[in-house]
């Protein structure tokens, strides 16, 4: 009698888990995200300047570092806050509090301690730095990533990262204080 | 039921107290010249105009100061005659209290015109030649948004306009320069009417005018008498029957689809000061370079109506208008829509309608509480959007929920936050929230110009790659074709040591 009882149960869960496995299997497979289309879909949404700022190489390492998991929402310095989440929505992640920044930076070179070495030109992922060997250098604003590579490279520490300056057209309205904030 | 058919009021909107008289009734001011104007190179939407003088220039009243750049963007004349002081910075009339570039003149008190080329009669010139020269005379839409007239004109006759809408409506408690305008030059404002019909080919102009405007409307009923094709409507006293979407539905009688423009249903928007300025501009070839604005409020000693050069300092115009006490508020432009100004050292501007010195019995806004969900803002809504739940997600940071709720429907009237008997800061934060979504926009084409100039700085240093390894290659092939045929290479050519040093 007991034999049988024990026997019943030991059919009924191994079936139980056949067929369970043998779902999940199948679902796996049905519902398999391609991992190349997510890392090309995360790549789509980084600045695609590889600047290296993440750590990772290039946006590319990035992006697959965040589709393994490896990293957060929060890795690209120069995407900013407006970055995270939108990737935090694509990789399906609650957010908390989207992190504030001061807004995006630039980069600004100093005249009196640039050397016109080119060093920066070279490093420069969107081509954003216009000069000439012994000339001084200067950043053009609207190509500037503020990613902060060229800072890093400059030796005489004459390029500096800025927030950008506000224009009337940029300004925008402080948001009213919580206490005062509908909730 | 039939109450409403006899008595058709609007759902929507509020009516505030509107203050208008007695600024209203008094005549129409000139104050004396002040010594210095500071004339801003913005004073429209779009891009800053880029001036053409220098400083020290003698300008004469009229000359242009600043050309348009670009299409969207308006030309800056001297609002009187004098010495171009320096070309600096002034405190924009904004709450950001940012410097805007400005051409500061020190006038000689002479007011001498520049000459100018009005055509004998403008009824002969063709809708292109009209806007030429509404845009030389830098018209902006003087009804408060500051967009060029002669864009929006020559927009309305490629789109085949049939009705011009004219508002005189006035709505903003307080302002009373437009009812003035009507009051006193009706004749002058149907003609720039009359000339808009001309540049749009629309066939016929509506002017609505509130109820609480008897004496404009006798008048431009009275001056609209000859012309058939243009015809006065009483408009019922509502805040915001100014808005472009409620004149319209009011005037038309059809509703305006959300994601439509006028324009779409063959029908142009404008303001009567625009007109007035269209006139002034084609029979006397005079640019907008003085406007009408309302001084008024508790503070102001003797409220009323002026004309002023623009670029007028706010300071100057308190100075020379005596104030009762030190204003709690200073505004420009109208209590429900007017930008409050951080200090008086800021310019008159075309958009500005009027000055407003409150006390601190006007201004008195209580303190805050919580939102006792009592949908009064969704009752006063004009654009029938719910603004509790559009603050409450952008309390909570989500601009998106609030996009969905219509965000981008609001016309910052400001009705809801009139309303709302828990005093809550309604548009402060769809204005907030309205500029996140701009910045975020302008995030998103920033990433997108910087992932082109990322391929394209590839693609140059694959290039330069290729080019110099085909050079290379050329060379090789080159050296080994002499190296076997012509060993000695000749005189002239100037690399030949180094030629040789290498096949050594």
């Amino acid at each position: 009698m007991i034999t049988l009882d024990l026997m019943t149960a030991i059919l009924s869960l191994t079936g139980l888990g056949l067929i369970l496995g043998l779902g999940l299997g199948l679902a796996a497979r049905v519902f398999a995200v391609a991992e190349e289309g997510q890392v090309s879909a995360l790549l789509a949404l980084l600045p695609g300047t590889n600047c290296g700022q993440c750590g990772f190489a290039g946006c590319l390492g990035a992006a697959e570092a965040l589709a393994s998991g490896r990293a957060g929402p929060r890795l690209c310095p120069a995407g900013g806050a407006t970055l995270v989440p939108l990737l935090a929505k694509h990789l399906g992640l609650e957010l908390e509090d989207a992190g504030h920044d001061e807004g995006p930076r630039i980069a600004v070179i100093k005249e009196s301690l640039c050397t016109g070495c080119c060093r920066c030109l070279k490093v420069c992922t969107t081509d954003g730095i216009v000069g000439a060997a012994k000339q001084i250098h200067v950043v053009l604003r609207e190509a500037c990533m503020g990613c902060g590579a060229c800072a890093e490279r400059c030796p005489t520490g004459a390029i500096q990262l800025e927030p950008m300056p506000v224009s009337l057209q940029h300004w925008i309205w402080p948001k009213p204080k919580p206490e005062l904030a509908l909730r | 039921m039939r109450l409403r058919k006899v008595f058709p009021s609007p759902r929507w909107g509020v009516h505030p107290p509107d203050r208008k008289r007695p600024a209203a009734d008094l005549p129409l001011r000139v104050l004396p010249l002040p010594e210095r104007l500071f004339v801003p190179l913005q004073q429209h939407i779009g891009t800053p105009a880029r001036p053409i003088v220098r400083a020290g220039q003698r300008v004469l009243k009229g000359q242009l100061l600043a050309e348009p750049q670009g299409t969207l963007s308006a030309a800056i004349h001297a609002p009187s005659s004098g010495q171009v002081l320096t070309i600096g910075e002034v405190t924009a009339p904004h709450p950001s209290a940012l410097p805007i570039p400005a051409i500061v003149i020190a006038c000689d008190g002479e007011e001498r015109w520049i000459e100018s080329d009005a055509p004998s009669d403008p009824f002969d010139l063709t809708p292109e030649e009209i806007n030429r020269r509404i845009a030389a005379a830098g018209i902006v839409g003087l009804g408060g948004a500051t967009f060029p007239a002669a864009l929006k004109l020559g927009l309305g006759y490629r789109a085949g306009i049939h009705t011009l809408l004219i508002n005189g409506s006035e709505c903003e408690p307080y302002l009373s320069c437009d009812d003035r305008l009507m009051r006193d030059k009706p004749e002058a404002i149907l003609d720039g009417v009359r000339l808009m019909l001309q540049a749009t080919g629309a066939r016929q102009a509506l002017i609505g005018i509130e109820s609480n405007k008897p004496e404009a409307i006798a008048a431009m009923e009275q001056a609209a008498q000859p012309y058939p094709e243009l015809r006065v409507r009483i408009l019922p006293a509502r805040y915001p029957m100014g808005s472009e979407r409620h004149l319209f539905a009011k005037l038309t009688g059809t509703e305006l689809p959300a994601d439509c423009r006028t324009t779409d249903l063959g029908v142009l928007v404008h303001n009567v000061a625009t007109a007035y300025a269209v006139h002034q501009a084609l029979r006397l070839g005079h640019p907008l370079v003085e406007r009408i604005l309302t001084l008024n409020g508790g503070a102001i000693a003797n409220p009323g109506n002026v004309r002023v050069p623009i670029g007028t300092l706010v300071e100057t115009l308190l100075e020379m208008d005596e104030l009762n006490e030190t204003p709690a508020r200073l505004i420009m432009g109208g209590p429900m829509m007017g930008q409050s100004l951080p200090h008086a050292r800021v310019p008159v501007v075309k958009g500005t309608s009027g000055l407003l010195a409150l006390t601190a019995a006007e201004t008195a806004f209580g303190t805050p509480r919580p939102c006792i969900r009592c949908a009064s803002c969704a009752r006063a809504c004009p654009m029938n959007l719910l603004p509790m739940e559009m603050a409450a997600r952008i309390g909570a940071d989500d601009l998106d929920g609030a996009v969905e709720l219509g965000l981008k429907d609001c016309l910052a009237c400001g009705c809801c936050a009139y309303v709302c008997p828990a005093h809550l800061p309604l548009v402060q934060s769809f204005n907030h929230a309205k500029g996140a979504l701009a910045a975020r926009e302008r995030a998103r084409l920033r990433t997108e110009s910087a992932r082109r100039l990322a391929a394209a700085r590839a693609e140059r240093l694959e290039r330069e790659a290729r080019e110099r390894a085909e050079a290379a290659a050329r060379r090789k092939t080159e050296r080994a074709l002499r190296a076997t045929k012509d060993p000695t290479p000749t005189i002239t050519d100037p690399s030949a040591p180094e030629r040789q040093a290498e096949v050594v």
